[in-house]
């Protein structure tokens, strides 16, 4: 066994760029493989329910060609988990698409693995039935309805089907939804190295360039793996790393600093020790790796919520301002009685309408401590239907009422809110939720996970 | 008195996935960071006042690597739900910025 594994992650989600200058400046400290990740969930339910991208197909092929190009010419893996976003089949195939194009246009050829992570309903159902599906903090109910009206629901892979893939002679594995990490463990691990020191790195690595003092563009990480410790140092020179600057990354997008958990175990990073080495390089040892005492496999689901469309506008007029609560509730209630009397009583149960009103508490809602309101306020009408149809002609009703609702101080028809669009409704589309918080135990790692190999 | 945004160098909030909101307080050095840490006014109570929770469900932890305070608190709306404000949950810090400490 090398006593040493070196890891390039080559920017914290695939899209989102990184410098030609720093995989050139990376690769040539000779690493092993090529990680980065290309999924969250930090953008919210849309990517999953919808199965739409976050970024462009021009830019997942611009860093997924310069990825593969470098991986090939050093004959090294390159590894890609949480396809297009959300992870689903069709995001799978679509970044499975573009490397295939890519192939094509730059004359590579290589074994492709990939790695579907979107889950059978039935196997699901049939795993809550027999209790094999349980719920994480704040989860919503998880019944056989909500598994049946998901959009999409897809299963976050550990680093055994990648394991799978590379001891099978994969060179370029693209995973559906994975952990974050497993795209840069599965290599160490698979290679012998010490657990607790290979996802401690691999936590540092995925989002790669965060964990520098001042990120100031998405770029590569580099670190240098031993069984005791590694070295995280960026390959970019402008960039540089100090031990606060990467035990704060531990902070980063998890309920707490010292845990991390894995389908197969818990990174405890308590007794962690952040060095030092030079004044752009730091060197970290001492967390512990807690094997779990049964291996989980955590869901996410998006189910449809409605559709909507939006009206945005905004009131200036001062004697509107200073009344402006009994205003707006005199203008929702006026909206509603329009709404009844032009589709009838049974719309009720139909529709939704919510206003947002910016510069008063649209950030934080009703946890709003401040009362005030300035010289204008921004006002956003919200319309959710079951149809898009429904939900635009609904607001076509709202954007008429509002815009002359009166106040008692002025008389004759007043126009009372600016509107900047013609037409003021703006159809949104389909809006989703994420439905499930929960881990399923499977009979074995790779049983959720279907690995398909082809020579590219 | 000072305010935390005075002594502090980062104070965020951010999904921790999108059924937790998670704050970040990160100290500008290791002594002011043991004095707020030490005065507990970075507490559950607090938390669950201007968050309207109850305490129990307020995760408050000191991490001295990093000279931090992190907090974690239920996501008041599923992340991106018909009645979320804050995808993200990145602006959800704002009653933090001008608490006082010692």
């Amino acid at each position: 066994m090398a006593s040493e594994i070196r890891v390039l992650s080559a920017t914290g989600i695939l899209g989102s760029g990184f410098r030609e200058e720093t995989l050139r400046r990376a690769m040539a400290l000779r690493p092993d493989f090529i990680g980065a990740d290309s999924g969250s969930t930090d953008p919210g339910p849309h990517y999953l329910g919808s199965g739409e991208t976050l970024f462009s197909d021009s830019a997942y092929k611009r860093d997924l060609r310069l990825i593969l190009l470098a991986a090939r010419a050093a004959k090294i893996p390159a590894i890609i988990g949480s396809a297009c976003t959300a992870g689903t089949d069709g995001q799978l195939e679509r970044l499975a698409g573009i490397a295939r194009e890519i192939a094509r246009e730059d004359k590579l050829s290589f074994k492709l693995a990939t790695i579907a992570s979107e889950q059978d309903k039935g196997y699901l159902k049939k795993k809550l039935r027999e209790r094999k599906i349980t719920p994480l903090a704040n989860a919503p109910v998880l019944d056989e309805a909500v598994i049946d009206r998901s959009a999409h629901i897809v299963g976050m892979c550990g680093i055994e089907p990648y394991v799978e893939a590379l001891a099978n002679g994969a060179e370029v594995i693209l995973a559906g939804r994975s952990s974050d990490t497993s795209i840069f463990s599965a290599l160490p691990v698979m290679r012998g190295f010490n657990p607790a020191t290979v996802w401690h790195m691999a936590k540092i690595l995925e989002c790669g360039a965060a964990c520098v003092v001042l990120r100031k563009y998405p770029d590569c990480m580099f670190a240098t793996v031993t069984n005791g410790h590694f070295v995280v140092e960026p390959p970019n020179p402008e960039y540089r790393c100090d031990p606060v600057s990467v035990a704060s990354h531990n902070l980063y997008e998890n309920s707490t600093p010292y845990e991390l958990v894995e389908p197969s175990g818990v990174l405890d990073t308590l007794h962690a020790k952040y060095e030092a080495v030079s004044d752009r390089a730091v060197r970290v040892s001492g967390s512990a790796f807690r094997p779990a005492q049964r291996y989980t496999i955590k869901l996410e689901g998006a189910e449809l919520a409605g559709y909507q469309s939006l009206i945005v506008g905004s009131v200036r007029d001062p004697i509107i301002l200073r009344q402006f609560d009994s205003w707006l509730g005199g203008l929702v209630a006026a909206v509603k009685d329009r709404i009844r009397a032009v589709f009838g009583d049974g719309i009720e149960r139909q529709y939704r309408f919510d206003v947002r009103v910016f510069g008063r508490n649209a950030t934080m809602g009703p946890l709003e401590p401040e009362t005030g309101i300035g010289h204008e306020v921004g006002l956003l009408f919200q319309v959710t239907a079951e149809t898009q149809a429904l939900a635009t002609a609904l607001a076509k009703s709202v954007g008429h009422i509002a815009v002359h609702y009166p106040v008692p101080e002025w008389s004759g028809l007043i126009t009372s809110i600016a509107y900047p669009y013609s037409p003021p409704e703006i159809a949104r589309g389909a809006c989703y939720r994420f439905n499930m918080n929960h881990v399923v135990e499977p009979a074995s790692p790779l049983e959720m996970f279907r690995i398909a190999y082809e020579n590219v | 008195m000072a305010k935390l945004w005075q002594v502090a160098k980062l104070i965020r909030s951010k999904n921790s996935g999108p059924f937790e909101l998670t704050f970040d307080v990160i100290f500008k050095d290791r002594e002011i960071y043991e004095k707020v840490r030490d005065a507990r006014v970075i507490n559950a109570q607090w938390f669950a006042l201007t968050y309207r929770l109850t305490p129990e469900v307020v995760s408050v932890i000191a991490y001295d690597a990093a000279s931090a305070i992190k907090v974690t608190i239920p996501r008041p709306v599923i992340s991106g739900d018909v009645d979320d404000t804050d995808v993200f949950g990145g602006q959800q810090y704002g009653p933090l910025v001008d608490l006082e400490v010692p």
